[in-house]
């Protein structure tokens, strides 16, 4: 049985891969709200965060290429703040008349532009990491670490073992659906039918997975039961977090309080 | 007059590297009732998603003399009609006329066209009176009937259909063979069920890890007891 | 401008700070109070279903239908998930599909997970079980509100989920607001009838086959009565606030940097050391080559304890 393509976990024998995963969790939310703090423009900050998630890259032996290729899912979005060039005041970069318009490029604006690019380029890193070097039961762990609710966590459980199963019946799916989307030589013909037709069959695709999905619920529900499910989920308590791990998480801190601090001595 | 199927050299990896075809070659001419057997993991469900285009590999697939590429996938998934394994994943329209008429919609006919088509189909497979019903509440036998269905009301050249008597009771498996072998297609079918070969395919082709390792007769291959066995098959 | 299934999940760092943790804490609290409510409304049932459910959903948002020239719109689920569970169980279903999208396939990031769950998860389960309600009372049990309520409820739940979408980037400063709520609302006016008609096709789907199941959505009206007028609100609130920032950008601006949501570029607390050592080279540039030289270092150094640990490694299995 192959890995499904659509999990991101790599397996493999690194550092990364054998911290705790509640540590992991922690600093990985840590990073990204250093980068959130870091004020607009402070590159060298930028550039020693960038830094400390690439050592972490190579320490995780999930290849640096592929963790970047992976960053670049977010692109797209950094369009959204592509106007603040154009709107944010300050020393102007240039200025082009179009029409009766004229549009004035800032310093200031790109500077907060490419900052928040890279806060999101960056931060997006470290969750491809996290992700990749960490199981999902050991992320169940990691959220109970973090006090989310066992109810929520043991719908997390079972959506997971079940997103593999119901993705592959929807790729099913959309192959039988594909299987019959020929094209005729019919002379009145208008391959395609209507968007709304189009929308609709999708749905229907949708109903029919949903369907499937309550019924099968309704299965493993008489299975749990069957082994003595009474609506409460239990779970064996956790094991105690290593000193070494701990070590980790306080260094990891201490060096992204000192960055922030470094940023808003100089930057903010 | 075209071969209906021919694959040449057929090569295709998974996205993690397993060989998953390995240079597979065969021919299929106009009428011919061919099986398609082998273990499982052989790959006989991934060549059969080569033949419309769904997954595409290394090497020539041609059917009924298009080529399988980009450009010709309308008209290849008009000529050939493929039936997959599990009937609830191919019935995912509200009634059994919108799913068999989901085809001819697709291609754009005129509306009297279209329901001409899904007469036609439905008669083809003994089921006219089914038209207005859900098709979630038929029986696994009436689902994969109406699965037919909706690839017949594309009027294809060649039908391929993968496992077409898995989970049918002896009553609908019995049915079930008796309308392939009314139905006068070009027919490739994937299947385990010795019985069915022997029964309706006068040619067999035997895949086992990717490639085709016999290719002839089925009378004289069913013969050759140490043939099947080496490929997990048994003599019915 | 954005492909749809981007366009509502907001990565990280495009939201400030303060706006992040904000809207965390409104989701913790309405997710809290929503588990409390489906332990009671649902019994022992709920963890399988919802989470079969979840999967579905996520899976079900793979279903797309081509549009026109290349692009294709799909289906977010926040009305099905409600007319088929209700409001406060369709709520943490979508918590659960937007947390696993962020946490495990980086669709939308970790800090901006609490506005982007209030978004998708929150705000279109309200708004569309206060519409669909609203249609079902007025058909008066006919199945056209059946129909007619789950596309407006699917439209408006797109809808008003973008528009938040946009007045939480412009809060943060990083989307100028006239141009965010444009470009959202606007996109996802379209956007949003393409989810409406995917949501007609699975009703008319389940109509046909199971109809029993479209009986959760109308929730008992006196337990249902708090999120329907939630719904209302947010649905009210979001249709002021949305044309008035549009108009005066600047305003929300104003509002922000007072109460120091944008985190933007002021004088440095301290002058420790002087703007310029040498003359025309700022000490910005020199400390920002210095970072790199030591980042450099880091990697450097890090990439060679990691190559030589795995040939002593090697080395070690001869």
């Amino acid at each position: 049985m192959h890995v499904h393509f659509l999990d991101p976990y790599h397996p493999h024998d690194s550092l990364i891969h054998r911290f705790d995963p509640r540590i992991k969790l922690v600093l990985t939310l840590a990073f990204i709200l250093t980068n959130g703090l870091i004020p607009s423009g402070a590159w060298p900050v930028f550039i020693l965060l960038f830094a400390l998630i690439l050592s972490v890259e190579i320490l995780s032996e999930l290849g640096v290429g592929y963790v970047l290729k992976r960053s670049m899912l977010a692109f797209p979005f950094v369009l959204a703040a592509l106007p603040l060039i154009l709107t944010i005041p300050g020393r102007t970069m240039f200025s082009l008349d179009v029409g009766p318009w004229t549009i004035n490029a800032s310093y200031p604006g790109l500077e907060r532009f490419i900052s928040i690019a890279l806060k999101s380029w960056i931060s997006m890193q470290a969750g491809i990491v996290l992700a990749a070097s960490t199981s999902f039961p050991d992320l169940l762990v990691a959220m109970r670490a973090v006090r989310i609710p066992q109810l929520l966590v043991s719908i997390f459980g079972l959506m997971w073992r079940y997103l593999f199963v119901l993705v592959d019946e929807a790729t099913r799916l959309i192959r039988a659906r594909a299987a019959r989307s020929g094209h005729s030589d019919h002379p009145n013909a208008k391959t395609g039918g209507s968007l709304s037709w189009r929308a609709r069959v999708a749905g229907g695709m949708a109903g029919n997975l949903f369907l499937r999905g309550f019924e099968r619920s309704d299965r493993i529900y008489m299975a749990m039961v069957s082994r003595g499910y009474d609506g409460e989920s239990r779970s064996l308590p956790f094991p105690a977090i290593q000193i070494a791990n701990w070590a980790i998480l306080i260094g990891g801190l201490v060096i992204l309080t000192l960055l922030i601090l470094i940023a808003y001595l100089f930057w903010g | 007059m075209h071969h209906s199927i021919e694959v040449e050299n057929l090569t295709y990896a998974y996205p993690d590297g397993t060989l998953a075809l390995n240079d597979i070659s065969m021919s299929i001419e106009p009428g011919e009732k061919v099986a398609l057997v082998g273990p499982n993991g052989a790959g006989k469900s991934t060549l059969i998603l080569h033949l419309n285009g769904i997954l595409s590999g290394k090497g020539k697939v041609r059917v009924c003399g298009l080529d399988v590429i980009k450009e010709n996938l309308g008209r290849v998934r008009s000529s050939v009609g493929l039936v997959f394994q599990s009937p609830e994943d191919q019935l995912f329209s509200p009634t059994v006329f919108d799913d068999v008429a989901f085809g001819p919609l697709y291609q754009g006919l005129p509306s009297k066209e279209v329901q001409e088509r899904v007469d036609e189909a439905l008669a083809a497979v003994h089921m006219e009176k089914y038209k207005k019903r859900v098709s979630h509440h038929l029986s696994m036998g009436e689902k994969k009937r109406i699965a037919i269905a909706t690839v017949l009301s594309m009027n294809p050249e060649v039908l391929v259909l993968d496992e077409p008597t898995g989970g049918l009771d002896p009553r609908s498996r019995r049915s079930l063979i008796r309308l392939l072998q009314e139905l006068p297609l070009t027919m490739l079918v994937s299947t385990h069920d010795m019985l069915l070969v022997r029964k309706i395919f006068p040619r067999m082709i035997i895949l086992d890890e990717g490639r085709v390792v016999a290719d002839g007769p089925t009378q004289l291959l069913m013969n050759n007891l140490e043939l099947l066995e080496a490929h997990g098959l048994e003599r019915p | 401008m954005l492909p749809a299934p981007i366009a509502m999940h907001i990565p990280d760092g495009f939201l400030s700070v303060p706006v992040s943790i904000f809207f965390w804490l409104i989701t913790i609290l309405v997710v809290g109070y929503a588990l409390k409510r489906v332990g009671v409304d649902l019994g022992e049932r709920q963890v399988p279903l919802m989470g079969v459910l979840a999967a579905a959903i996520f899976a079900g948002q793979m279903l797309n239908f081509a549009v026109a020239g290349g692009t294709s719109g799909h289906l977010i689920g926040a009305a099905i998930a409600t007319i088929l569970l209700g409001p406060w169980a369709a709520m943490l279903v979508l918590t659960c599909v937007v947390s696993i999208q962020a946490l495990i396939f980086q669709d939308g990031g970790l800090l901006v997970l609490g506005a982007n769950i209030f978004n998708m998860a929150i705000i279109a389960v309200t708004v569309s079980y206060m519409v669909y309600r609203s249609v079902q009372k007025l058909a008066k049990g006919q199945p056209w509100g059946i129909f007619v309520g789950g596309f407006i409820a699917a439209w408006l739940s797109v809808e008003a989920a973008a528009l938040a979408t946009a007045l939480e980037l412009a809060l943060s400063g990083t989307s100028p607001a006239n141009i965010a709520i444009a470009a959202m609302g606007g996109i996802h006016a379209l956007i949003g009838i393409g989810e409406g008609l995917i949501t007609v096709g699975a009703l008319a789907f389940l109509y046909a086959t199971r109809r029993d199941l479209l009986k959760a959505g109308e929730a008992a009206p006196a337990r249902g009565n708090l999120v329907w007028l939630t719904g209302l609100v947010l649905a009210l609130l979001l249709a002021i606030a949305s044309p008035l920032a549009s108009s005066h950008p600047d305003g929300l601006e104003w509002v922000a940097e007072q109460k120091g949501f944008l985190v933007s570029a002021q004088s440095p607390l301290f002058k420790i050391i002087p703007d310029y050592l040498f003359p025309g080279v700022s000490n910005s540039t020199l400390a920002t080559i210095l970072a790199g030289i030591l980042g450099v270092l880091i990697v450097f150094v890090v990439a060679l304890v990691v190559a030589t640990m795995r040939r002593r490694k090697t080395t070690l299995e001869e």
